[in-house]
């Protein structure tokens, strides 16, 4: 039993085995909201947290619970939350230290989506959410002074193709006796194990590769259980006691289970933002197969990067599985040599250009989203960033003649194919 | 025979499965502290749990009756489950291992923070198996899904149908 298993077989089977009532073999979707106490000392155990159990599915549910031991076990942690998306999961993943003043430094090389979460909504909150570049590790050991909480950052950034050097983060992160959060979304654990670089909390949005056809909302927090949250007073929100539960310290109650056990009880219960058991049993099927397809998606995009760095109408392209991108050393040490499947490239011709070739393209999907088992296109200058100055979007990595592939499960000829004709038509 | 440490999650569990009745030495009686927490969750599981602290003798906690020594327990008991600091768990293990055969004690288990190797030893010769460092709870809940109900990594991968047990 306690014999390893490899990534495909844990991929499968990792948190379900089968229904023990009636032997279902596929994790069955518990769609209920609450469940019967077998009296009322089981009912005041429940509640107390002194014995496991389901008392309301804003907490706990079944079929989430499959997915949390699932994602926990793919990433190697202790324990994971899921939540209804992947912003529920990155506010959840800081709740429990986090309080009006206190500081947490994240990357400018995230999601947009994540920038504006940090910078506006988190701040609303009194969360002090500072930026810094973290491929200047100069830059970041300023930032990361000792009184900031954690350190968030993307193992490979939306969408850049910027490869974070983990470790160095991690050390730096820890002498501050700070966090390092990793939202390890387009990298996904298929290529990288941030844990094993020193992480101390993975976030991802479910939403994208892990659930993989672009039809379910989700997001997880995944702790390591690795954490002394004794060891300065920052971290009093697991530390000290819980009114609510009868002055018990989660930390010293629950040891190495206090994270995931305050992120349920505490977080979820008062936060809200709980994944529905539909959504939980979509991302356990698209997890079935993420070994295999993260293979074809990284493939692929190799293909389709190599054939637009040869275009004459592409001026760059920005891929970390690319032989002279500057983040090819930390693709070969934290991703194992791949690049995922998102990138972005330029195009000679603009922002017309970029309009002409997101509207002359016939297969891939002109949409905002990522990790579809489809071929998606962007042009973010038009789009997503359209409302920024030309400084803003250049400064974002979203300048006028940038454009976002994420890179789908088709014929890769075909994807080709369409780019070509599409490039003919956008002109230099 | 000599008794072994056990650290395989299968030895662990054919451990739980065997035993019966534990000891608890040091378990508190204030019902908010940890060992209280898993002394109730043992007993809501089957188990028969008997309180062991010289400070609460006479008391009781979860309807049984403390007793000042694993001595003074009158009943036959399988396995002594330790919530007491390090430092003070030789004793402790001495005095199982002199009862062992009288009292019919197979196994030592040390909780989450407890060990103490040279102790372990000692009853291991003398042929008691020894967990240390674990918490009954958890590992209790690792093997029947239950800890993976609050979205922990039980490390349990099986296609087999699990036997339910009926109350
Ligand atoms: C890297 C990354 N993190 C987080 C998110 C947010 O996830 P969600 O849309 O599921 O809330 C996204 C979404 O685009 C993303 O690309």
């Amino acid at each position: 039993m306690s014999k390893s298993y490899g990534l495909e077989t844990r991929a499968i089977h990792a948190g379900a085995r089968p229904e023990p009532i009636t032997g279902a073999r596929q994790t069955p979707i518990f769609q209920n909201t609450s469940y019967v106490f077998e009296d009322v000392d089981h009912a005041a155990s429940l509640f107390n947290l002194q014995t496991y159990g389901f008392i309301y599915s804003r907490l706990t549910n079944p079929t989430v619970a499959v997915l949390e031991e699932r994602l926990a076990n793919l990433e190697g942690g202790r324990g994971a939350t899921c939540t209804a998306s992947g912003h529920a999961a990155q506010q959840l993943a800081l709740f429990p230290f986090m309080e009006p003043g206190a500081k947490v430094v994240a990357s400018t090389r995230l999601y947009g989506g994540s920038i504006t979460q940090f910078g506006k909504t988190f701040r609303k909150f009194g969360w002090e959410a500072s930026f810094v570049d973290t491929t200047d590790m100069a830059a970041v050991r300023a930032a990361v002074t000792s009184d900031v909480r954690a350190l968030f950052v993307e193992s490979l950034a939306n969408p850049g193709g910027v490869v974070s050097d983990l470790a160095a983060l991690a050390d730096i992160a820890h002498a501050a006796k700070a966090l390092l959060i990793v939202d390890n979304t387009l990298a996904t654990p298929v290529l990288c194990r941030p844990f094993d670089w020193g992480a101390d909390l993975v976030v991802h949005s479910l939403t994208k590769f892990l659930s993989g056809s672009g039809a379910s909302m989700g997001g997880v927090v995944i702790d390591s259980g690795r954490v002394d949250w004794h060891q300065s007073d920052k971290f009093k929100g697991l530390t000290a006691p819980d009114p609510a539960y009868q002055g018990i310290s989660f930390a010293e109650t629950f040891g190495d289970l206090a994270y995931t056990t305050h992120a349920h009880a505490v977080g979820l219960r008062d936060l809200g933002a709980t994944m529905a058991p539909m959504n939980a049993f979509l991302t356990l099927l698209g997890l079935e197969t993420l070994p295999l397809r993260m293979e074809r998606h990284c493939a692929n995009a190799a293909k389709v990067a190599a054939y637009l760095a040869r275009h004459p109408n592409v001026a760059w392209v920005s891929y970390a599985g690319l032989s002279d991108s500057p983040y090819r050393a930390h693709a070969g040490k934290y991703l194992g040599g791949r690049g995922g499947a998102v990138f972005t490239f330029g195009l000679k011709g603009g922002f017309d250009a970029g309009v002409r070739l997101v509207e002359s393209v016939a297969l891939f999907s002109h949409l905002a989203n990522i990790g579809d088992t489809r071929s998606l296109i962007l042009h973010p200058a038009s789009t997503t960033h359209r409302q920024l100055t030309d400084a803003q979007r250049t400064a974002a990595g979203a300048g006028p003649d940038v454009v976002r592939l994420s890179v789908g499960l088709e014929t890769v000829e075909d994807l080709i194919a369409d780019l070509d004709q599409a490039l003919g038509k956008s002109g230099s | 025979m000599p008794g072994r440490i056990l650290t395989e999650p299968a030895d662990i569990r054919a451990l739980l499965d065997r035993v019966r009745v534990i000891a608890v030495v040091g378990v508190s009686t204030d019902w908010k502290r940890p060992s209280s927490y898993v002394m109730k969750y043992l007993q809501s599981r089957g188990y028969r749990t008997v309180p062991v602290n010289p400070r609460a003798a006479g008391q009781e906690i979860w309807g049984e009756r403390v007793h000042a020594s694993l001595a003074d327990i009158p009943d036959r008991f399988d396995m002594v489950e330790i919530f007491r600091k390090s430092e003070d768990v030789r004793p402790i293990v001495d005095e199982a291992i002199r009862l062992a055969q009288e009292k019919s004690i197979r196994a030592v288990w040390m909780q989450t923070g407890v060990r103490h190797d040279e102790a372990a030893q000692k009853a291991t010769a003398a042929g008691l198996d020894v967990v240390m460092d674990r918490c009954a709870k958890i590992e209790y809940g690792r093997h029947h899904s239950e800890l993976a109900w609050g979205g922990f990594n039980t490390g349990v991968i099986s296609a087999k149908r699990q036997r339910v047990r009926h109350a």
